[in-house]
């Protein structure tokens, strides 16, 4: 299968080693992976703020970067939900609508392609650590992903998987959110930050690349373990590709 | 509560954001509140699973309010019909204002010397107390937790549980400085010492105002659920009974109950049953010992009408105040109940406050959310309720845009549209990041108050796959 990178603005600009893991554990699966360069965001910004004629034009814009791709997958469970859940929303009753519908069914998160449409739950990866899962929001209740990164985590050589008390609640992020209302933002990361830490895990490990932003930022910032580490985070496809590029 | 109403237009959200700001760093206040709501999840899920199929519980429940609410016009009026064929009288009213004047002409009528009144949200939203006192008539709640924040002065924390933010031994001391009894750490013996003071005032009370949970049609019936028994005294002892409920409460069969309070009660308190639920049909009729001479009931709009009239938001008008929204709201968790300065409290309140008071003065609500959806996951009656918060969010950047936000936006829309300036706009950036952490700059000041922001790296991951020479396209 031919597949179609969606690497969000974020992961193409602050953690690009996400996007070559992506392409990494899919090319080792046998399947080719492409980067359409026309991409850029996904909108949700503005959509989001509530700005929803300027996150369609935008929209607009990445459904033609797509045209005719096959699969597209992307690393972020709150982006594939943009493209996925909002665009039919924020496109609906226009001449796009259809197209993004069509989009819709033809994106993927990147945890989500592998064990339900590639049918994969164990990629060959080892990572000789204790670790814990941090649901994103959006891939948890928008996509309803929540037993497939964990399928493919249980499969990893010498990796151990231990839960947290507040596996399902929000780190906080909110995009924009986190800087408009720091102090919730900030008090969200602090509980959500320190159930995973009390897990004593060496990483959390985590589908969305801006979740790791605050997790990390709070927990390098504000963490005190009796221990002395700090847990930092990794997405989930750096942990299935092995040893980093 | 509601001289606050006619103050500055920034004034809620200014209220809100020194309120959230003082709230989330009393870690204490956050310790005792996920303590106090620890028993409620265990109890909740413990309920939840005795239903054979809770989410298709929650299909019945919705469309039972659903088909009601997409029916006003048909069953608002056959409730009314059966309701007068009962002996009850019914009084419409527009907004607060004209519910509060129908209730103090009631009130004037009966003559009343003494008011007892049990738990409604919605005499809150119309601030009937303050009305009635400022008449020279004394209001007794007498739910307990309603009574305990009339002990204190304060308005309800939560819409469910009205004190949960207070300490057993705060409570002790209140009833000591107030009703005189010696300090007790025992919750039932607290209970006793608020219904040794509560027996007799239902004796003396010439009017009993209650709300109401759901209204039948079929039957012209108020259903009230309760787990003091408080309602049915407030109800059954007075001479003159006034309920008060919002449009939005009638359901359509006495069946729909059957779902309904049981849904109510696990949603709500994590209960199979609420202890007391009962049906009022009217007035005590000649050769029955007990009940009120006079059934009223009012019927509020105060902009329900308002919600039907947008079919988007529509179904927030199902709601049927359990709560459980807020119980796993990671916002109201941390900012509390007081920090809304609202009467419903919360998602759902975020989401009705608005079309209640005004989309300029409490869109701050609907954008204080990460949109972690954990509220629609529990409603028992699937409102939509963090893609209400978007839709409020996008009907404010329509009719009240903040100019420099929008402009920013549009500027996003320009890069966003052009992959060069993308990803030349990305480089300046990662190249400047270290620096800019060094200067005041707005966004990025407020990110790094109080987390770290990594390193950027040097290379984008376009220009990684391009000189991977895997570019195709």
């Amino acid at each position: 299968m031919k597949i179609s990178l969606f690497i969000p603005c974020f992961v193409d600009q602050m953690t690009p080693q996400v996007g070559v893991a992506v392409a990494q554990v899919l090319e080792r699966l046998g399947h080719a992976c492409e980067f359409r360069s026309g991409q850029t965001c996904c909108g949700q910004p503005s959509f989001n703020a509530g700005y929803w004629d300027e996150a369609r034009e935008v929209a607009i814009r990445a459904i033609g970067v797509f045209d005719g791709a096959e699969a597209v997958v992307g690393p972020s469970g709150s982006c594939v939900a943009m493209m996925r859940v909002f665009y039919p929303e924020l496109l609906k009753d226009t001449p796009h609508e259809t197209a993004a519908l069509d989009l819709a069914a033809r994106t993927f998160e990147f945890g989500e392609f592998l064990v339900k449409k590639l049918g994969v739950t164990d990629v060959g990866a080892r990572f000789p650590h204790r670790v814990t899962y941090h649901d994103g929001c959006h891939g948890l209740r928008e996509l309803r992903v929540k037993d497939e990164p964990r399928q493919l985590l249980r499969a990893v050589r010498d990796l151990e998987l231990v839960e947290c008390d507040e596996a399902e609640s929000c780190c906080g992020f909110g995009g924009l959110f986190s800087v408009k209302f720091p102090m919730i933002s900030t008090a969200m990361a602090e509980v959500k930050g320190g159930s995973l830490a009390r897990t004593q895990c060496d990483y959390i490990v985590s589908s969305d690349p801006t979740c790791q932003l605050q997790l990390d930022g709070w927990l390098q910032r504000n963490w005190r373990s009796p221990t002395g580490t700090i847990p930092r985070t990794i997405h989930l496809a750096e942990v299935l590709a092995g040893a980093p590029l | 509560m509601i001289a606050q109403d006619a103050q500055s237009p920034q004034w809620a959200k200014k209220k809100f954001l020194h309120d959230a700001k003082v709230h989330v760093q009393d870690t204490g206040h956050r310790t005792f509140v996920q303590k106090a709501l620890g028993g409620y999840f265990l109890s909740r899920d413990a309920q939840k699973a005795r239903y054979r199929d809770w989410e298709q519980a929650r299909d019945a429940a919705s469309l039972a309010k659903w088909s009601a609410v997409n029916r006003l016009d048909e069953l608002l009026p056959l409730f009314v019909a059966n309701f007068e064929a009962n002996g009850g009288q019914v009084h419409w009213a527009r907004d607060a204002e004209e519910a509060r004047r129908i209730i103090l002409d009631l009130v004037r009528e009966a003559k009343a010397k003494a008011i007892i009144k049990s738990k409604c949200m919605t005499s809150e939203e119309i601030h009937l107390n303050a009305a009635l006192e400022k008449d020279g008539y004394g209001v007794i709640e007498s739910d307990l937790g309603e009574f305990i924040q009339q002990l204190r002065g304060e308005p309800p924390y939560h819409f469910v549980f009205p004190c949960m933010h207070v300490r057993r031994e705060e409570i002790s001391e209140l009833f000591g400085k107030f009703l005189g009894t010696p300090p007790t750490n025992s919750p039932e013996e607290l209970t006793m010492i608020a219904r040794r003071h509560m027996r007799q005032l239902y004796v003396d009370a010439d009017v009993g105002i209650t709300g109401a949970n759901f209204l039948v049609a079929e039957t012209g019936q108020i259903s009230i659920t309760e787990n003091e028994g408080n309602a049915r005294l407030t109800a059954a002892l007075p001479r003159v009974h006034i309920s008060l409920s919002g449009i939005e409460k009638v359901v359509e069969h006495l069946d729909d109950l059957a779902v309904l309070l049981p849904m109510l009660a696990t949603a709500g308190a994590g209960q199979q049953m609420t202890c007391y639920n009962t049906l009022y049909s009217g007035p005590r009729r000649d050769g029955e010992c007990d009940g009120p001479d006079e059934m009223h009931l009012v019927l509020l709009d105060n902009s329900r009408t308002a919600i039907l009239a947008d079919p988007e938001q529509r179904d927030s008008l199902h709601c049927i105040r359990c709560g459980a929204c807020l119980n796993v709201c990671p916002i109201f968790k941390n900012v509390g109940g007081f920090t809304y300065g609202t009467t419903y409290q919360g998602p759902i309140g975020s989401v009705i406050t608005p079309h209640l008071r005004g989309l300029s003065d409490w869109n701050h609500l609907s954008a204080a959310s990460s949109l972690c959806g954990a509220c629609s996951d529990v409603c028992p009656v699937r409102i939509d309720i963090h893609h209400h918060l978007l839709h409020n969010r996008r009907n404010a950047a329509r009719t009240v845009p903040n100019r420099w936000e929008k402009f920013g936006h549009q500027i996003f829309v320009i890069v966003a549209s052009r992959p060069w300036l993308f990803a030349a706009g990305g480089a300046i950036f990662r190249h400047t990041l270290g620096m800019l952490k060094r200067l005041p700059v707005p966004l990025l000041r407020d990110w790094l108050a109080t987390r770290a922001l990594p390193a950027a790296p040097r290379k984008s991951f376009r220009q990684q796959w391009r000189q991977a020479g895997k570019d195709s396209l």
